[in-house]
């Protein structure tokens, strides 16, 4: 067995028997069901609304009423929940002095990051996989299109990825749990709010950079069925280098 | 096996080690000693490449810390200050971590973490979470985790504490048993430790190696006086004042138990026979004459305060324990 393929199991072996993993799981699809629940019930109460007024069919589809709305909710749950699974990742081995272990084998740091971050990332794409039961029942009673669904859920795997990594960064600075947490739901707001800011200084050089740097419009763009290589290039880019500062600041350790 | 050259490391302007130079030869025992704050564990971190020199060099094995830290990670078994534990795996959950964090065959890996099992006493515990091990048990997987690769060199911090006075004894003895097939370095502040286990002992102060010898020859070379015990049965009145008169006898000290004195002695002379005649011959009534050696506590209270005073002047062993929670800066 690799280091990186021990370092992995024992990652995944310690989500499973952590309550963490389990409340913020429960949390998560609790809230990703209640949501899809009230979207469903909406859409109904607007359907009727819609054709009094209208009396036309052309708007009515389930990808507007409930799936987009419901994708939007999600991530914002994300934003949440996701700083909590990374929170423990190099924080806990600190704490717990195994960081000298890990850190004193032979082990490289680019193994040891990426085996920690494949595990929760692993974990997330698990627990995203079980809201897919929404579509697939709502598929049995109805009819909509699979493809914006499809993207919006390579939209969500590619923004949660990002989210992850923004916590194993937050992570790998400190040892406190409860400050990785923060630290990484700051992050996550703060590249959320860039999109906000560009948007208010318009159609300007900083305005597009700000809105591009922010993951808003990139989602928006998954989330209405646009499949664009530019937008996964740029969640794959922050992925990647929110990983290498992760790097520079797990080695930058030994440094100081 | 490991070689240290002219180390030092520097965190900001705190100078953690001194121009710091030492050799270990394959299968012997080397002690670092030194208060708290001395250095000790820097001195570790660096030859387990946990933490860079700032200055000089360190070999493990014939491979250069710096240059080559996988290839020196690998034949190096670690035990931090703090064993390093999972406490939600089970003892042989966290072995069969390590061992594949060590790189070990499936099937070495098996037979080393039995065999290690045994040897550190953990038989009786292996299946149960760490987490709700005692103290005692979680320092001796700490012990396990680092001979489970079998490597040729370990370095142990602090390995006796928390441990109780026959655990103590225990894990002294199987250090003792490593010698020959590992080397080994293991750091301490308590002197009995040093001297019932190793065969070199290295005093550390202040980021300085002061001294570095063999046990009996520390405190044989820094005796000023040969030191006796006497003790007899019935003294007569002044028999301290007589006793003093003795040629070669520089001073003699009543103790606390009754009739019985140190007797400090010129250097260089064995003044038994002359004193036992003397207590004799007076009908003192001899029960016991002791020649005494200098303990090893006393050679490192002498080091630690002669530094200090020939050094700065303002510094005295005592300073140094007091400071030790400043001087003790490491990276976060």
């Amino acid at each position: 067995m690799t280091p990186f393929r021990t370092i992995l199991a024992k990652e995944l072996r310690c989500f499973f028997v952590s309550p963490v993993f389990y409340v913020v799981g429960a949390v998560f699809l609790f809230i990703s069901g209640l949501i899809a629940h009230l979207m469903t019930a909406n859409a109904g109460q607007q359907a009727v609304r819609f054709l009094q007024i209208q009396n036309t069919y052309a708007q009515l589809n389930l990808n507007e009423l409930v799936f987009r709305s419901l994708f939007y909710s999600l991530d914002f749950v994300l934003m949440f929940l996701l700083p909590i699974l990374t929170m423990r990742l190099f924080a806990e081995e600190r704490k717990l002095h195994t960081f000298e272990l890990l850190l004193t084998s032979p082990v490289g740091i680019n193994e040891l990051i990426s085996a920690k971050y494949i595990s929760v990332l692993l974990i997330y794409l698990g627990l995203l996989s079980l809201t897919s039961l929404t579509p697939i029942v709502l598929s049995l009673y109805s009819s909509f299109h699979w493809n914006p669904i499809l993207t919006g859920y390579v939209a969500l795997a590619l923004q949660g990825g990002l989210f992850l990594a923004c916590g194993l960064l937050a992570s790998a600075t400190t040892e406190n749990q409860v400050v990785a947490a923060f630290l990484s739901f700051g992050m996550i707001l703060l590249i959320w709010l860039l999109g906000g800011l560009g948007s208010l200084l318009g159609d300007t050089t900083i305005g597009n950079i700000l809105s591009y740097l922010s993951f808003s419009e990139h989602y928006d763009r998954l989330v209405r069925g646009l499949l664009e290589a530019k937008d996964i290039v740029y969640y794959v880019s922050g992925t990647v280098l929110m990983l290498f500062i992760a790097h520079r600041v797990v080695d930058s350790h030994r440094w100081s | 096996m490991i070689t240290v050259q002219h180390v030092s490391k520097h965190y900001g302007r705190h100078t953690a080690l001194d121009d710091v130079t030492f050799h270990v030869k394959q299968g012997e025992i080397l002690a670092f000693l030194g208060p708290n704050g001395a250095g000790k564990t820097t001195t570790m971190r660096i030859l387990t490449c946990f933490l860079p020199q700032s200055e000089g060099m360190a070999k493990v094995a014939g491979f250069d810390c710096l240059d080559e830290p996988i290839e020196v990670k690998r034949r190096i078994g670690y035990l931090p200050e703090t064993p390093p534990l999972y406490p939600e795996l089970t003892v042989d959950e966290y072995l069969t971590f390590v061992g594949r964090l060590k790189r070990l065959a499936p099937r070495t890996l098996a037979l080393r973490k039995s065999h290690v099992i045994d040897q550190v006493g953990l038989s009786s515990v292996h299946h149960r979470v760490i987490g709700h091990l005692s103290r005692g048990y979680r320092q001796r997987v700490g012990l396990a985790q680092a001979l489970i690769h079998d490597p040729p060199v370990l370095i142990l911090d602090e390995p006796t504490v928390g441990l109780d006075p026959k655990q103590i004894i225990e894990i002294r003895g199987l250090i003792k048993s490593l010698a020959g097939s590992h080397t080994v370095i293991l750091s301490t502040h308590i002197l009995p430790e040093a001297m019932a286990t190793c065969d070199r002992v290295v005093i550390i102060d202040r980021g300085r190696i002061v001294a570095e010898d063999s046990p009996d020859r520390l405190s044989s070379g820094l005796r000023q006086s040969e030191k006796m015990s006497l003790t007899v049965k019935q003294p007569g009145a002044d028999w301290l004042e007589r006793l003093r008169m003795l040629p070669g006898v520089l001073g003699v000290l009543p103790t606390a138990e009754p009739n019985t004195c140190t007797i400090d002695c010129q250097l260089g002379r064995d003044l038994r026979e002359t004193l036992s005649q003397f207590v004799v011959s007076q009908g003192y009534g001899l029960l016991e004459l002791t020649p005494l050696s200098l303990s090893l506590e006393e050679v490192f209270l002498q080091l630690t305060r002669r530094e200090g005073e020939t050094g700065t002047g303002e510094h005295h062993y005592r300073d140094a324990i007091g400071q030790s929670g400043q001087s003790e800066q490491r990276p976060a």
